[in-house]
């Protein structure tokens, strides 16, 4: 079985300009150990599907099974011990953090909520904590806004993994970080991950770190999955015009011509194109595409795409 | 954040052991083993020692420098000393009935030294008046305030935090109550009960709760959505915890200050329902003694004339104190953050 497996997952807010189907009809895994990349552009839907995920946002439809237990719409009180279990990382390391509590409030009060222990070992557990993302001690007594963008984020991870997660979802970890600290905050990832025997799902619009950290890659555009392969397979033969146009915006010294950016915005999906979605923005599509939705088809026995027109590339 | 700065001023360094290179990174001799380079005690990361030593002090401390910086938040807090002493200190100084006959009536203010601010009609003592009527109006004030404060805060921050049916519920009942000319309400309580102390006071305190619930509604409205708050509901934390820990200490700014005005607006209720003669008959306050000489406005203006001073000059250093406390409060008149 599956760490986490959720199927024809809606997520759907109700506007008063019509609905916006925000998560329309996911499904994915994720395995014990394992890494899964979320890929798209902004307003795709991947922070929501993320939120949902971990109940913090309510489903319209569908389910979310984590360890064997179905938690789609259990109540928040049966929730607490699954929380524990299901953590997340937020793309914000400024507005992540209670500017009006000090490091050490912050990463003791989850332990106090779940009950960990007495207060000496709840003082340790902290700094072995602050210790292990990298962190000096006197950080403890300190306030959110006299960190750098970087050691925030280290806070953010610490208070993360206290509760000893085995699920983490990553929302942006390091989108709002400089490159060179995009790096450190990644290789203490990967880090916790071997350490703790961590599962990760990733969500990132940056293809690159994708690459770099992820085992299986899922690429999402306007609320669905539109193609799902392993990390290799997926570099090696992109089967979805989507997410090849994606790979061709990634900025390459080694190509001589600039890549053809995708024409056009992502649609509103209060307003979803009839057929396959991309094909408003699509160069193959045809006139089956204005009017069937496409399937995931299995190209493989890691690989899926909904498209068409998948043979042809 | 601020490491422009830091690169601007001389850092203080608390422990010299703990300063690091602020000179250019000399390269090392290239190693062959570029795996050397260690994530975990990156250069970013160990710098949090002295960044943070040069910006050691709170928000709190700043804020304070801000407020006693300030002229006229000084000049605010200097007069309402002055009114918070002279309220300590009357039963001390005139510990005789302030509302007993003690001199013949219409002495004028400066003629007599015994007593200084003259007397009134019946031949009682302005200043004993005024001593004692600080009493009454800052105690009416501050309580009112307090239980303003406290039914705002609760109906306020439900509806704010739940949001949805709750909300509109809450909004609905704010919306009643608001409809409803304060003042007059005010008159119809204090008419229907006795006119004491107490049930003016409360009185006051339930015609001003709107105000405040409207404000921590909509404080917390915003920053419930804030990513703090939801990583706290990732976390698992209780409703209470989140509402009491997590968004009430950053929704109090705008409460603070909104108290010291909601301060100054219960003294001038107070007055207003003495000066109708709705206020405790047995106990002298500044309104009182206004409604008292108001017959007597033109031979012995001084009988207005001084208690409405008082209720100025208390109300407007109250204002001032609010608008400093504004300033220190708000980040963005700071040139720290």
């Amino acid at each position: 079985m599956s760490l986490l497996a959720v199927s024809d997952l809606h997520t759907h807010y109700a506007g008063p300009s019509g609905t916006l189907r925000a998560v329309d009809d996911v499904s994915l895994t994720v395995e014990d150990g394992e890494t899964v990349g979320l890929v798209g552009e902004s307003g795709c839907g991947k922070s929501t599907l993320g939120k949902t995920i971990t109940r913090l946002v309510a489903p319209t439809k569908g389910s979310i099974v984590f360890k064997q237990e179905d938690i789609t719409r259990i109540s928040e009180r049966s929730l607490r011990p699954v929380r524990r279990r299901l953590q997340m990382i937020f793309q914000d390391p400024f507005g992540s953090l209670n500017p009006r509590q000090n490091i050490r409030d912050i990463l003791t009060a989850p332990l106090v909520v779940h009950g960990y222990g007495n207060r000496a070992e709840r003082a340790k557990r902290v700094e072995a904590l602050i210790d292990r993302v990298g962190l000096p001690r006197t950080a403890l007594s300190r306030y959110p806004h006299e960190f750098s963008g970087g050691q925030r984020q280290r806070i953010g991870i610490a208070r993360a993994l206290i509760l000893d997660p085995e699920l983490v979802v990553c929302d942006e970890p390091v989108s709002a970080l400089d490159l060179s600290i995009q790096a450190q905050i990644l290789n203490l990832l990967s880090s916790m991950k071997k350490d703790l025997g961590l599962s990760y799902l990733f969500i990132s619009h940056d293809l690159s770190v994708v690459r770099y950290f992820t085992d299986r890659v899922l690429v999402m555009y306007l609320g669905r999955i539109v193609e799902s392969a392993d990390n290799r397979t997926l570099w090696a033969q992109p089967k979805h015009p989507y997410t090849r146009a994606l790979m061709d915006a990634v900025p390459d010294p080694s190509r001589r011509r600039q890549a053809a950016p995708i024409s056009g915005d992502l649609p509103s999906p209060q307003n979803i194109p009839s057929g396959c979605r991309f094909h408003p923005r699509c160069p193959l599509a045809t006139d089956i595409c204005r009017t069937v939705d496409p399937a995931l088809t299995s190209f493989g026995p890691t690989h899926q795409v909904a498209c068409h027109h998948a043979d042809a590339a | 954040m601020s490491n422009p700065d830091t690169a601007e001023r001389a850092p203080v360094v608390l422990n010299p052991a703990l300063a690091y290179d602020r000179s250019p990174p000399k390269p090392d001799a290239p190693t062959p083993n570029e795996e050397r380079w260690s994530n975990v005690h990156a250069p970013d990361a160990m710098r949090a020692t002295t960044a943070s030593a040069e910006t050691g002090t709170t928000s709190a401390n700043r804020a304070l420098r801000v407020f006693l910086r300030n002229p006229n938040a000084m000049t605010g807090l200097i007069f309402l000393v002055l009114v918070v002493a002279a309220a300590l200190l009357a039963p001390v100084l005139y510990p005789e009935d302030p509302l007993s006959m003690v001199a013949r009536p219409f002495i004028w203010p400066g003629t007599n030294s015994t007593y200084p601010l003259g007397t009134d009609s019946l031949g009682r003592d302005v200043l004993s008046g005024i001593l004692h009527g600080a009493r009454i109006s800052l105690l009416v004030g501050i309580v009112a305030t307090v239980i303003g404060l406290a039914v705002g805060l609760i109906i306020g921050s439900t509806a704010g935090y739940f949001g949805g049916w709750v909300d509109d519920v809450l909004v609905k009942l704010i919306e009643i109550v608001q409809t409803l000319p304060s003042f007059i309400l005010l008159v119809v309580l204090v008419a229907i009960a006795q006119p004491s102390v107490a049930v003016v006071t409360g009185a006051v305190g339930i015609v001003s709760w709107p105000t405040v619930a409207r404000l921590v509604r909509s404080e917390f409205r915003a920053i419930r959505e804030k990513d703090y708050v939801v990583a706290a509901r990732s976390l698992g934390y209780g409703h209470v915890r989140i509402i009491i820990r997590e968004i009430l200490p950053n929704a109090l700014p705008p409460i603070i200050v909104t108290s010291s005005v909601m301060v100054a607006s219960a003294i001038l209720m107070e007055s207003a329902l003495s000066f109708m003669g709705l206020g405790d008959p047995n106990l002298v306050s500044w309104g009182s003694m206004i409604g008292d000489g108001r017959e007597l406005l033109r031979t012995a203006w001084y009988l207005t004339a001084i208690p409405g001073l008082a209720i100025v000059f208390t109300v407007l250093a109250l204002n001032l104190i609010g608008d400093g406390l504004n300033d220190a409060l708000n980040p963005r008149f700071t040139d720290e953050r």
